[in-house]
């Protein structure tokens, strides 16, 4: 690694790199044409190849958000992404086509153990589209349909058509218009009627190019009664230059369903990672996001959920890791759009090193939602006094009837924990760890045991060696 | 070790500790054998804690004079966790909580860090079920967080049992009795007796009742940070009868 690399990523230890095996590669920068070219390249029907041009038109219109960490926003060049990037001919569903040094890094990433075990099936995501896809013979036998975006646009158009921007229309924000211009990969989920997905379906991503940009887009849909637990992970390797990471994801949850979302995101520190995660619950339904964020130079990301049916209920349980140089600026939204819908957040943030984690949340109960009810919890830990850590809470609350909760704490590692621990035998590194974990645990038990195990065994990297 | 002779574990001698500036210790003197029971009683605020604290290498006291060595090596040389490495344990007045994290993992961790060689799932497990039942334990507490929620007695206990599975040479049990109903009482020392025979034990209480179970070599009445009377069991009766007034008043050998 050079060192300009190292100091734009710090220590990343999970970080690695493969040679970019890259067969079309677009230059740096965007314009219309790049749109349409992307679009001609995947043989896109034409209304997609609209609605990415619209999306570029108000991209260019939007101004950047003129709130959130605006400094650190203002870094991004957009100039300077790569906004199409192909790494392997075609979506592959055998693993045997799969590219050598492809298969190394997923390797390294545990892939292939991980779906002995208890996979549902595996989209794993390198660079911007997926090179390998399996689809469980029972998700298939329940009629659960399972593809990257891209495959999806192409066999279920119809379906795509009628969902794909109705959550997050493109006009949402700045960055919504970009992916919604440039997206690529992602995963697209239709879940039957009355259909239950026992095990987590998951998905890898990956950044492995220089200066390459991420754009997955991502659609669920369970119909009335069905339930899904989808699983988001990634660990990115180092690079020297500034990355761009903006997805979007859609989550559409019909009468009674359920829909869970986890991720983790570890991101080396250069990595800026601008998300837009909705979904819409109907009737008694029920949307959970998971999300923990781990690295990155500056991530904004707002889970939300709109609650749209009587008796809807939305969880957002998310956890931020805000390092030297990061700013993890998070937290979730929760609209309560029909009467006696149901949420509960819990945020819980760790700063270290002079990082600064924020929580930004959105609470509304419009007027004629009545017998609503919302509790809100943000704890967030510091590590030492020059880390920072900050709430920007917002309710709009329109009926009286709603109850609500909301409680926030700011702790620090007290010296008798310490003690303690080290009493039993922890060196102060180890006792940290410990801490931290446990400050996480809330989240952490939430998670398939692999990524509790790895998210642990990730933060207690985070507590070696930078301690005094 | 050989037949012949005492085994020293602790020697402390003319120790003064200060807080803040503030002397809290001044001039203790105080030598443990393996195998010995050492009882120190005292009023609140006597600097029982403070030595028990200075002993595992709390930070946030000084020691301004005198020696402490363990296993005839100075003490002062080794941090906090390579006292417990080394085999001494402090079973606190105050257990902490430790949010989020499992007693199981916090145990199986701690042993890990404190032993030289691997420990392996089954036999940790096996050793874990027997201290367990000597202390008459739920396993239910192994998935609650540690010391979260619990009563005293639960907290005193878990203490306990991480000293049943450190298995120390040295143990410092602060007020391990204070708050326990008579059962909890003889549980705990039950625990002592396990390890005393193989240690030294530095037993700090205010009550004689701990003695009906856990028979002490030696009963030192603490003053205002210096031993000022020692004896055998029988001076713990005294005591008990007699409070501390009648030592303050005596006049120093
Ligand atoms: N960390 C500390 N900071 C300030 N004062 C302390 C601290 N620890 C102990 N002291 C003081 O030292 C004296 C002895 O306390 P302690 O050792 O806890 O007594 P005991 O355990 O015998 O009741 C008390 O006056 C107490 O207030
Ligand atoms: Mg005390």
């Amino acid at each position: 690694m050079s060192d300009e690399a190292h100091d734009a990523v710090g220590d990343y230890r999970f970080g690695f790199h493969d040679p970019e095996h890259s067969t079309i590669r677009f230059d740096k920068g965007l314009s219309e044409q790049v749109v349409r070219d992307i679009s001609a390249l995947k043989d896109e029907p034409q209304w997609m190849t609209d609605i990415r041009v619209k999306a570029y038109q108000h991209f260019i219109e939007r101004p950047m958000p003129d709130w959130g960490n605006c400094h650190s926003l203002n870094e991004i060049n957009f100039d300077n992404v790569t906004y199409f990037l192909r790494s392997s001919d075609s979506t592959q569903n055998d693993w045997d086509d799969v590219p050598e040094d492809i298969k190394n890094t997923f390797n390294r990433l545990g892939i292939p153990e991980a779906e002995q075990k208890w996979l549902g099936g595996v989209t794993a995501q390198y660079e911007s589209e997926a090179v390998y896809h399996s689809i469980r013979e029972d998700l298939e036998e329940q009629g659960v349909l399972f593809l990257d975006m891209d495959s999806g646009l192409k066999k279920f158009p119809e379906i795509i058509k009628q969902y794909f921007g109705t959550v997050v229309p493109h006009t949402d924000n700045k960055f919504s218009a970009l992916n919604t211009a440039v997206w690529s990969g992602g995963s697209f989920i239709y879940v039957p009627k009355g259909i239950h997905v026992e095990m987590p379906v998951q998905a890898y991503f990956r950044i492995n190019a220089k200066n390459m940009g991420q754009f997955e887009r991502t659609l669920i849909i369970a119909d009335e009664d069905s339930s899904i637990h989808y699983v988001e992970g990634c660990t990115a390797p180092t690079y020297s230059t500034d990355s761009l990471h903006s997805a979007v994801v859609e989550l559409i949850a019909m009468k009674g369903a359920k829909i869970r979302y986890s991720t983790i995101q570890n991101w080396s520190a250069n990595v800026f990672n601008l998300v837009t995660k909705r979904g819409v619950a109907y009737e008694r339904a029920t949307i959970e996001w998971v999300d923990g964020n781990i690295g990155s130079k500056l991530t904004m990301k707002y889970p939300a959920v709109l609650l749209k049916g009587e008796g809807a209920h939305a969880e957002v349980i998310s956890v931020a890791y805000a390092g030297k140089g990061q700013h993890q600026d998070a937290g979730a939204k929760v609209h309560h759009l029909a009467p006696n819908t149901t949420s509960n957040i819990l945020s819980k943030s760790i700063s270290k090193n002079g990082g600064r984690s924020s929580y930004r949340g959105m609470l509304q109960v419009t007027p004629k939602s009545h017998g609503c009810r919302s509790k809100i919890v943000c704890d967030a830990l510091m590590l030492d006094s020059e880390s920072r850590s900050d709430t920007y809470p917002t309710m709009e609350v329109g009926n009286p009837t709603a109850d609500l909760e909301h409680e926030a704490s700011v702790s620090k590692v007290s010296g008798d924990q310490l003690f303690y621990l080290m009493s039993r035998g922890f060196t102060e590194e180890q006792a940290m760890g410990l801490i931290v974990n446990g400050f996480f645990e809330p989240f952490t038990r939430e998670l398939p045991m692999e990524y509790a195990v790895e998210l642990n065994k990730l933060l207690e990297l985070e507590m070696e060696g930078s301690i005094g | 070790m050989g037949v012949t002779g005492v085994s020293e574990i602790l020697r402390i001698e003319n120790l003064h500790v200060s807080v803040d500036e503030t002397p809290i210790i001044k001039g203790l003197t105080l030598t443990i054998n393996r195998g010995e029971i050492h009882v120190i009683m005292g009023r609140n605020g006597a600097g029982k804690s403070t030595l028990a604290s200075v002993l595992m290498g709390h930070p946030a006291y000084e020691i301004t004079e005198g020696t402490i060595h363990y296993l005839s090596q100075p003490l002062e040389e080794l941090t906090v966790f390579e006292r417990a490495r080394a085999g001494m344990f402090l079973s606190f007045q105050y257990p902490v909580v430790i949010p989020g994290v499992q007693v199981g993992t916090f145990l199986k961790k701690s042993v890990q860090s404190v032993r030289d060689e691997p420990i392996k799932g089954r036999a940790f497990r096996k050793e874990l079920n027997e201290a367990m039942n000597t202390l008459d334990m739920n396993k239910s507490v192994l998935s609650r967080y540690v010391n979260d929620g619990f009563s005293g007695g639960e907290k005193k206990r878990l203490e306990i049992l991480q000293m049943l599975m450190l298995n120390p040479k040295l143990a410092l049990l602060d007020e391990t009795d204070s708050g326990l109903d008579i059962d909890a009482l003889r549980i705990v020392a039950k625990g002592i007796n396990q390890v005393a025979p193989e240690a030294g034990c530095l037993i700090i209480t205010h009550y004689q009742r701990l003695l009906d179970h856990v028979k002490p070599t030696y009963v030192h009445v603490m003053i205002d940070g210096q031993i000022l009377l020692t004896g055998g069991p029988e001076l713990a009766l005294e005591l008990e009868e007699k409070g501390y007034d009648w030592i303050d008043a005596a006049p120093e050998a």
